[in-house]
């Protein structure tokens, strides 16, 4: 797979800097994501999945999707990273390492995970293997906002009740009583 | 740049995430495993706007974050309360509906 | 082709939408603000009504002046060959060859306004009005009777617990009939029925604390949905068949009342679309109207207060149906064929209608049910005249019908008040009230006569139109039905009049005061009834004083009746009660003058208003007539030229359009009105003299003659159990629907095939048995055992598989979905 990589990285002459970037991002997001799921302290394991979703958000910058980038920064690492680690507090996981991290079953998931990557490498090699992304000039933030309040306006209100329909339900399913 | 690099990138990060969600013990390391497959889902979406040069890829990113949202609102409440009744959130040991 | 300058229209016409709009504001102020009211919301609701009455008399008198300048506009036309006139200060250039629709009149175009209510998909559903004649005759009829019931209830139900809610429940009635009456749309004719549907649930079960009552509303209500299914499918059927028809030549759309009118006529719609549309569409007429064999649930609303029932009978609710026939006649017209004759659905169920429910008026001992069964027979009356071409008589029918039907149920509302002490029972509780309550009598014999069709009350008019008309399209046999029918209410109508006021006082008309409970329930059932009686019986006379006493206390519990009214007996009513009912008698006389074909045309005045004129109308005029909005100008349509036939009978020719198919009327005939007469003199002599030996002297050779005589209990039975239809509906199609259907199966095969079993000889029972022990037990036991056991052993197998840990279930959800994928690529590849 490495080869593919280095190919493919070696094919696209367009913009050097760029595929470097992409490269040393998507490196650290490897590592970050390998250490989510196999640190054996709870709280790293949050603070790595922080440095993935940070570096998903450098991704979305690179492919000109600026005001997503910023979304996700705030939700994610702004909301999603604080309830968590409300999660692990609330939860009274130990602060340090903890044995039993990992389940009796854990080894079952590398074959399916292997499985599953072979088959999306493969399809995605043989779909997109030389597709160019030609222009990534970011997107106007003023167009995403006509295509929420145009074409998609029904399921951005229907968001909105998902969205309160969650804050409910979370309210009702934690309170004490 | 090659779309390929987006969608590589996001297949690893989706079978690790896959990986976790079977590997881990501890609900809300499943719950965090969970958010790398949508962490990468939603890297695929741009991938695929940017490819297609097309805004919608990146609204229904937008949509997935904010269902993401409410989907870690929800499953951290489910969370505490398995915590608060049964004082445990491993996983194996919820098995009351095995057959 | 140039359509004409502008019809006079004003502001009533312009704004007749203001008219259901009034009550149903009305009704949001009784909801919200009522009960802080001096009057407790009442002052709202008549406020409304009478508002609303005052709109609608002055949308009856402008429209009336717009057809007559159409009809002078018309006339010079003729005489000066498309002259240049000025009449009434509004100048019209009519097209030069206007000729005839039928008679020689001009289309006189319906004020149409409508406004968009909501758009989904390229559909828009509009709000609006459709005012022609028969909307305005039915706006003002409505609104009328809605005011005169209200100003009845006011001391009808004084003190009731739910004083607000019952005007506001009444206005929204109101409210509702009159959205439906000026519906410009099918989609606002269906809102305007719905209301109906609700209100009157709300209405019937306005005691609901008495269960008898709860189940009456929630019957009337079930069983109208089971025709509002009707009209939802055949409201569709007719969009789908118009829809297209309707945007291309009229820019209009398939919900449009006058564009769906024009598409049935213009011979370019599918006889099956017809056809279908147009029988889903009388079967929501079946179940609104209480026709046969939907017509259980009438007699049961009677459970609601006077005043509902007065309401809903006379000008509401089950006009409805007829309604909806006459405005969309057109439809029912091509659909079920009246042109060429022949009988049809809307002719049998209407003659049926009306004779079995005269029938029954014969068995009831409540007073309120005689007069609902009349209702119902009545509305068959004019089902049978819409289902044989008899457009105008129906309609008159319906007119007069309101007048002289609700002064009835007031009467019976009064009675019962001041007279029989809330008892509706005539058996048990009334007799001789003509010297008590004369004004309540006076009213209720003009109404009476009006009903029966005695000469110069309304009844005669109308219903003699009505039977002429219907012999005259060819209908011999329905023409003698309906002579029957009249003959029948006649004497039913005696029976319960002479029960109720002549004869000797009995119960509480006698000044006997029930002490029991349930007998100061406004509308005792039977039960209550019976168990008051016995009770009475028990003690004698007991004093009334005493009875009062009772009584008040026990009226704590229900509404708190002031009972100081009712201390000495029987007594005539108060003003409030009265009034009402004397105006409503005084119309039952005179209202048949508005079309006394009798006396020729100078007093048919609602042929020449109501009726909607059959003229071949061009194309172009129609179009920019319907298609306008809010404030367009009204224009006077010429009769096209090109007339070949007349409307109903031949499409009209292209570029034309019909609105109104050519209806035939029937000139009168003084033979025939003398035999409607002379019949309806012997029913009700006939009817006199059984009641006076009857109920009077106690004839022996009719006292009992139910007992002697088989085929009369037989008879007797068979009405008094309502043709058995009420069984059939709750025992059989209820129980059928409410139960599994294997549970039925399992009836028919514990009870059926034993039964058989049993019924056979020995050997068969041997068989049976044999059968049961190899057969039964072990072939097919043991292959449910062994079925059984398999899916167990398989669940045992796959047991392990539900570990209940939920990251297994993960692996096994990503590795099949991976192994799927692999699987699908590979095959794609």
């Amino acid at each position: 797979m490495t080869v593919t990589v280095a190919a493919v990285l070696a094919a696209d002459g367009i913009n050097i800097a760029k595929n470097v970037g992409f490269g040393i991002i998507a490196f650290g997001m490897v590592f970050a994501a390998l250490c989510v799921v196999s640190t054996r302290n709870i709280v790293h394991a949050a603070l790595w999945l922080v440095v993935v979703l940070g570096g998903v958000a450098a991704q979305y910058i690179l492919a000109g999707a600026e005001f997503v980038a910023v979304s996700q920064v705030l939700v994610y690492i702004g909301a999603v990273m604080v309830l968590f680690l409300f999660g692990i507090m609330l939860t009274r996981a130990k602060i340090g390492s903890d044995e039993g991290m990992f389940n009796d079953g854990w080894a079952l998931g590398i074959p399916v995970a292997a499985l599953l990557f072979g088959l999306l490498g493969w399809v995605i090699i043989d779909y997109a293997g030389d597709d160019v992304i030609a222009n990534q000039t970011p997107t106007p933030t003023v167009m995403l906002s006509d295509a929420y309040l145009g074409p998609f306006l029904i399921p951005f209100l229907a968001l909105t009740f998902v969205l309160l329909a969650a804050a409910i339900g979370a309210i009702v399913i934690a309170r004490k009583d | 740049m090659l779309a390929a690099n987006f969608l590589l990138l996001s297949a690893v990060i989706f079978c690790i995430g896959v990986f976790g969600v079977i590997a881990r013990r501890n609900a809300v390391l499943v719950l965090m495993s969970i958010e790398l497959i949508l962490a990468a889902v939603m890297l695929n979406l741009v991938a695929f706007s940017a490819v297609l040069g097309t805004i919608d890829g990146q609204v229904f990113t937008l949509f997935v974050i904010g269902v993401a949202a409410a989907e870690v609102g929800v499953g951290l409440a489910m969370v505490l309360m398995v915590y608060r009744n049964r004082r445990s959130i491993a996983l194996d040991e919820l098995s009351e509906m095995k057959g | 082709m140039i359509a004409a300058d502008a019809l006079p229209t004003g502001f009533f016409l312009d704004y007749a939408w203001l008219i259901p709009l009034v009550p149903a504001i009305g009704f949001a102020l009784i909801i919200g603000f009522g009960k802080k009211l001096p009057y407790r919301g009442s002052e709202i609701g008549i406020a409304s009504m009478a508002i609303s009455t005052v709109l609608a008399v002055g949308a009856v008198v402008q429209w009336m002046q717009r057809v007559n300048t159409a009809d002078s506009g018309s006339g010079s036309a003729g005489g000066d060959g498309g002259a240049l006139e000025s009449v009434n200060g509004f100048a019209r250039s009519v097209f030069p060859s206007a000729t005839a629709g039928e008679n020689g009149e001009p289309y006189v175009e319906p004020v149409i306004r409508t406004w968009t209510w909501w758009q989904n998909g390229g559909l828009e559903f509009g709000l609006g009005q459709h005012i022609d004649g028969l909307a305005v005759l039915m706006l003002s009829l409505v609104a009328f009777i809605s005011l005169l019931v209200q100003i009845f209830s006011l001391d009808y139900v004084r003190g009731d617990r739910r004083y607000t809610h019952f005007f506001a429940a009444l206005t929204l009635f109101s409210a509702g009939m009159l959205v439906m009456v000026l519906a410009e749309n099918m989609v606002q004719i269906i809102l305007g029925w719905e209301i109906m549907g609700l209100c009157s649930f709300m209405l019937i079960g306005h005691w609901w604390e008495d269960t008898a009552n709860s189940k009456a509303a929630l019957k009337a209500f079930f069983t109208v949905r089971v025709g509002d299914i009707g009209l939802l499918v055949g409201t569709a059927i007719i969009f789908f068949g118009a829809n297209q028809w309707a945007i291309d030549n009229l820019d209009s759309h398939g919900f449009s009342v006058q564009a769906i009118s024009a598409w049935a006529l213009s011979g370019d719609a599918g006889t099956q679309v017809l056809l279908w549309g147009s029988v889903a569409l009388f079967i929501a007429c079946i179940g609104k109207s209480g026709q046969f064999p939907l017509h259980t649930w009438l007699p049961d609303a009677m459970a609601g207060p006077t005043p509902v029932s007065s309401l809903l009978h006379s000008s509401t609710m089950v006009v409805a149906g007829v309604f909806l026939v006459a405005r969309l006649y057109p439809v029912f017209w091509e659909g079920l064929a009246f042109g060429p004759g022949g009988l049809n659905l809307i002719a049998i169920i209407g003659a049926i209608t009306l004779v079995i429910a005269a029938l029954l008026a014969f068995v009831q001992d409540d007073i309120k049910k005689v007069l609902a069964y009349s209702t119902v027979s009545q509305l068959g009356m004019m089902m049978l005249a819409l289902g044989t071409g008899a457009w105008l008589p129906a309609v008159f029918h319906v007119f007069t019908h309101a007048f002289f039907k609700c002064c009835l149920f007031l009467c019976a509302g009064s009675v019962s008040h001041s007279g029989s002490h809330h008892s509706f029972d005539m058996k048990k509780d009334m007799g001789g009230l003509v010297k008590k309550m004369p004004w309540t009598a006076g009213a209720w014999i003009v109404a009476t006569l009006a009903l029966t069709g005695v000469f110069p009350f309304a009844g005669f008019f109308s219903k003699d139109e009505i039977i002429v008309n219907v012999g005259e399209n060819g209908y011999t046999t329905l023409m003698w039905i309906a002579y029957l029918g009249a003959f029948l209410t006649a004497a039913y109508m005696t029976r319960a009049t002479y029960l109720t006021f002549f004869g000797e006082p009995r119960g509480a008309a006698a000044g006997e005061h029930h002490d029991d409970v349930d007998a100061h329930t406004e509308e005792p059932h039977d039960e209550a009834l019976v168990a008051a009686g016995h009770h009475l019986d028990a003690q004698g006379e007991p004093e009334p004083g005493v009875g009062h006493v009772a009584a008040a206390r026990a009226d704590d519990g229900h509404d708190g009746h002031g009972h100081d009214d009712h201390a000495h007996g029987p007594h005539e009513s108060g003003k409030l009660i009265l009034v009402p009912v004397v105006i409503l008698a005084f119309l039952a006389t005179v209202s048949g003058f508005t079309n006394a074909v009798p006396f020729g045309e100078d007093f048919e005045i609602l042929k020449r208003y109501v009726e909607p004129r059959a003229a071949v109308v061009d194309l172009e005029d129609a179009r920019l007539a319907i298609a306008g909005g809010p404030g367009e100008a009204l224009q006077l349509i010429a009769p096209s030229a090109a007339a070949v036939d007349a409307c109903g009978f031949a499409a009209p020719p292209d570029g034309a359009v019909c609105f109104f198919p050519a209806v035939n009327h029937a000139p009168f005939k003084w033979s025939k009105g003398f035999l409607a007469l002379g019949i309806v003199g012997a029913g009700l002599l006939s009817a006199w003299l059984f009641c006076v030996a009857f109920y009077g002297r106690r004839d022996r050779r009719l006292v009992g003659l139910t007992d002697r005589f088989a085929p009369a209990r037989w008879g007797y039975l068979f009405l008094w159990n309502k043709y058995y239809l009420d069984h059939l509906y709750e025992r059989v199609i209820v129980r059928g629907v409410a139960y599994p259907i294997a549970n039925a199966a399992y009836w028919v095969n514990q009870h059926v095939i034993d039964r058989m079993v049993d019924d056979s000889g020995r050997g068969t029972r041997q068989v049976g048995e044999f059968m049961y022990r190899n057969i039964d037990q072990r072939v097919v036991d043991g292959a449910v055992n062994a079925s059984g056991t398999v899916a167990s052993e398989t669940g045992h197998v796959l047991q392990p598989v539900q570990s209940g840990k939920v990251n297994q279930y993960g692996a096994l959800l990503f590795g099949a979905a991976a192994v799927a994928g692999i699987v699908l690529v590979l095959i794609n590849v």
